[in-house]
């Protein structure tokens, strides 16, 4: 087995490793940390019903950044939604045989690999022209920005430019879930987007993406409108 | 006629506009520093601790370990610009640190470098920083440039809402002795006289009895303002400006002009002649508490049968949000009516039972519009459906005007701007603060006049009615324009035995 094959093999447990861990931890802080008041930002649902469909609204919709900037909602959401679609492609490099819809979103994958890097480009470029938005922006915001576009982009290259070999990919992928490894293509760009992406999954649960965790904890989104009907007490705190 | 000021009045444009940065503008803006005389009897130290840096550290991480929102918000933040615009301090001073990231960036920074592992290796990177003296002037300078209006919530993708992270900003100023005279003061009155005026007992029964007098000279009947009255069915609390001057008075009168034709038997109480609850605006839940208690007992002591709060913003929101949990349950009251009840829902449900009978001519001369107080839109409800709290207030004011317009959509509901003295900033050692805060707010009023001729701006909170009688003359507009909700109802209701 070749050194970079260990490596990058080596590298993608600890960062799934980290990523588990370190998710887990936060998460469990924010399910132990007590909300002792009722805050949530009304007009709010009064049942919890309402509650599930607001979240569902603002995870999938981003129904209060619309309400907020639509150009930001704009490329936010092309990114996210991207993202997303772009994610579900490459689950037929950890299935086999490929799930029967894995193998249906293939296509939408390509145009969604597109919408993502449009969509960070979109964010980035509000960072850098809008005074405001430059103000807030600190290095790791850029460099989070960089990351990901660098993500996106070695990604199309692959599929556009340099194509790497797929199946070789493959099998190194489902070697590291069966814990029997396979060599890993020595494609530069490959190697690139794979490091690219164990460092993302290594800063994730200490960094700002905790976002995604977190909308869920917050308390101004999931909590119900109804404080004279039922009292509302936190045993801990 | 614009009153003159000694700092520049922002100038009302036909667009509203965003303005570009202009760093530091705000940063002399600082209101007194509490006495120890104020800090103690609310159990904060009289001045600035010698170990402050470790005592606010320590202090942040007890509030991090306590609320759930806190150390959401600190985490999640991703810095996409969404809340910039949306603040009205920011809009009206253009200082960038009232841009409501900004503002939140002034305690995570502070929470990155102490509590992440990226701040303590990397804070450059990530931008965060040590608590210096600097720092902690900066908390004290802008933690009191936010009203905890909640505005910027509804625009959060994450729902942040920075009121949260300034009353732990405040609380964590409290804890090493760095309170703010006018709020801290007026707790300390609520405790030692009963409430924010400090009116004591006789000075409110004789104010009572002025009142039943005045409104006997005007309507010939009988309209009583009891106090510590036993056995009532309702405790009325409402916030002490509405024992003292216009336009808060006329509201008191309406309400009781209200109970009179509808037959209820209600009290005030010297106990809780109070309904703010300033424990609020600085973040200290056992002092909010403390504050809250006294109705509860006043209640109990008096035996009614519900509880009705009058028009005051956030009185409402700690009424509504947090009474049942900090001083309920409420089982001693009437389940057929919510415990609490505001105001506006008891004499919808009169106007709606046909127990009211209104002379809408009487408001003839005004044309009204409507202020949604921040406190209620975004920390409240009333009636049983979310968003009741837009709809009841303008029934109410529909039922007893001919004349009602809405100032523009995204300045009214959930996006209402604040009357830029909210949150325990009221005081006149902001006044610079309060008529910059108020543009937003003044724009759109000013484009109701224009288009409809609008001559009142009904509001349902002390907070709301005496900043804009302060400050609407920095902008040419009559401060009488400002009237109480309850005003409009007492001026158009029939008194008469057969109503």
């Amino acid at each position: 087995m070749s050194i970079l094959t260990t490596v990058v093999a080596g590298l993608f447990y600890l960062a799934t490793a980290t990523l588990l861990v370190g998710l887990t931890r936060k998460v469990v802080q924010y399910a132990r940390t007590p909300a002792p008041l009722k805050i949530p930002t009304t007009p709010a649902p009064v049942t919890r019903t309402g509650v599930v469909l607001r979240m569902v609204r603002e995870v999938v919709l981003f129904e209060s950044l619309f309400k907020s900037s639509k150009w930001t909602w704009l490329f936010g959401w092309l990114f996210h939604f991207g993202l997303f679609v772009v994610l579900l492609r490459h689950l037929r490099y950890f299935t086999e045989p490929v799930w029967g819809w894995v193998a249906l979103v293939q296509s939408a994958g390509i145009y969604a690999g597109y919408a993502m890097v449009i969509g960070l480009a979109g964010l980035w470029a509000r960072r850098v022209l809008v005074d405001r938005v430059r103000y807030i922006s600190a290095p790791s915001d850029h460099l989070m920005l960089a990351l990901l576009v660098g993500i996106g982009g070695s990604g199309l290259l692959m599929k556009y430019v340099w194509h790497t070999d797929v199946v070789a990919l493959k099998a190194f992928v489902l070697g590291l879930l069966r814990l029997d490894l396979s060599p890993l293509p020595a494609d530069p760009l490959l190697v690139i987007h794979l490091l690219l992406v164990a460092c993302l999954m290594f800063i994730f649960p200490v960094s700002k993406l905790l976002h995604a965790p977190g909308v869920f904890f917050s308390p101004t989104r999931n909590q119900v409108d109804n404080p004279r009907e039922r009292r509302h007490v936190t045993g801990e705190a | 006629m614009a009153v003159k000021a000694e700092f520049d009045i922002p100038v009302i444009t036909n667009v509203p506009r965003t303005p570009a940065l202009r760093e530091g503008a705000m940063a002399h803006s600082r209101p007194f520093v509490a006495k120890p005389d104020h800090q103690e009897p609310l159990g904060f130290p009289g001045e600035l601790v010698e170990d402050w840096h470790d005592r606010a550290i320590a202090k942040m991480g007890e509030l991090l370990g306590s609320y759930r929102s806190l150390q959401v918000f600190m985490d999640a933040c991703v810095k996409c610009g969404a809340c910039t615009d949306k603040c009205h301090y920011y809009l009206g001073t253009a200082d960038p640190k009232n841009m409501p990231v900004a503002r939140q960036d002034l305690m995570r920074k502070v929470y990155r470098r102490y509590f992440t592992w990226a701040g303590k290796y990397f804070p450059w990177l990530v931008g965060a920083a040590d608590l210096t003296e600097e720092v902690l002037e900066e908390w004290y300078a802008y933690y009191h440039q936010c009203s905890e209006c909640r505005r910027c919530s509804v625009y959060c993708p994450y729902g942040i809402d920075t009121a949260e992270i300034t009353m732990a900003g405040r609380e964590i100023l409290d804890s090493v002795g760095m309170g703010q005279k006018y709020s801290n003061e007026i707790i300390g009155k609520v405790f030692r006289i009963g409430n924010n005026l400090g009116l004591p007992e006789p000075a409110l029964a004789d104010t009572l009895e002025g009142l039943e007098e005045e409104v006997k000279e005007e309507t010939d009947v009988d309209v009583r303002f009891p106090l510590d009255e036993q056995g009532a069915d309702v405790l009325l609390v409402t916030p002490s400006a509405d024992f003292f001057a216009e336009p808060h008075v006329d509201g008191l009168i309406g309400y009781a002009k209200i109970f009179h034709q509808a037959g209820i038997r209600w009290t005030l109480s010297s106990h809780a002649s109070e309904a703010a609850n300033f424990g609020l605006f600085i973040g200290s839940q056992g002092n909010m508490q403390r504050v809250a208690l006294r109705i509860r007992e006043a209640a109990m002591e008096l035996g009614v049968k519900r509880i009705i709060v009058g028009e005051c913003g956030h009185a409402w929101r700690v009424a509504y949000s947090y009474w049942n949990t900090l001083i309920g349950p409420f089982d001693f009251l009437d389940p057929d009516y919510p415990a609490p009840q505001h105001i506006c829902e008891a004499t919808y449900d009169l106007i709606r039972q046909g127990a009211l009978r209104f002379n809408k001519e009487n408001n003839d001369d005004k044309v009204v519009t409507f202020h949604d107080s921040c406190n209620v839109s975004r920390g409240s409800r009333m009636g049983s459906m979310p968003g009741g709290q837009f709809i009841i207030p303008r029934e109410v004011i529909k039922a007893c005007c001919n004349h009602f317009v809405d100032m523009r959509q995204e300045t009214i509901h959930e996006g209402t701007f604040c009357c830029g003295g909210g949150g325990g900033l009221l005081t006149d050692d902001l006044l610079e603060l309060r008529v910059k805060g108020a543009l937003p707010r003044v724009q759109s009023l000013g484009e109701v006049i224009e288009e409809y001729g609008v001559t009142h701006m009904a509001a349902m909170c002390a907070i709301c009615k005496s900043q804009f009688t302060k400050v609407l003359p920095y902008y040419g507009m009559g401060m009488d324009m400002v009237v109480s909700v309850h005003h409009l109802v007492g001026d158009a209701l029939e008194l008469g035995t057969d109503g």
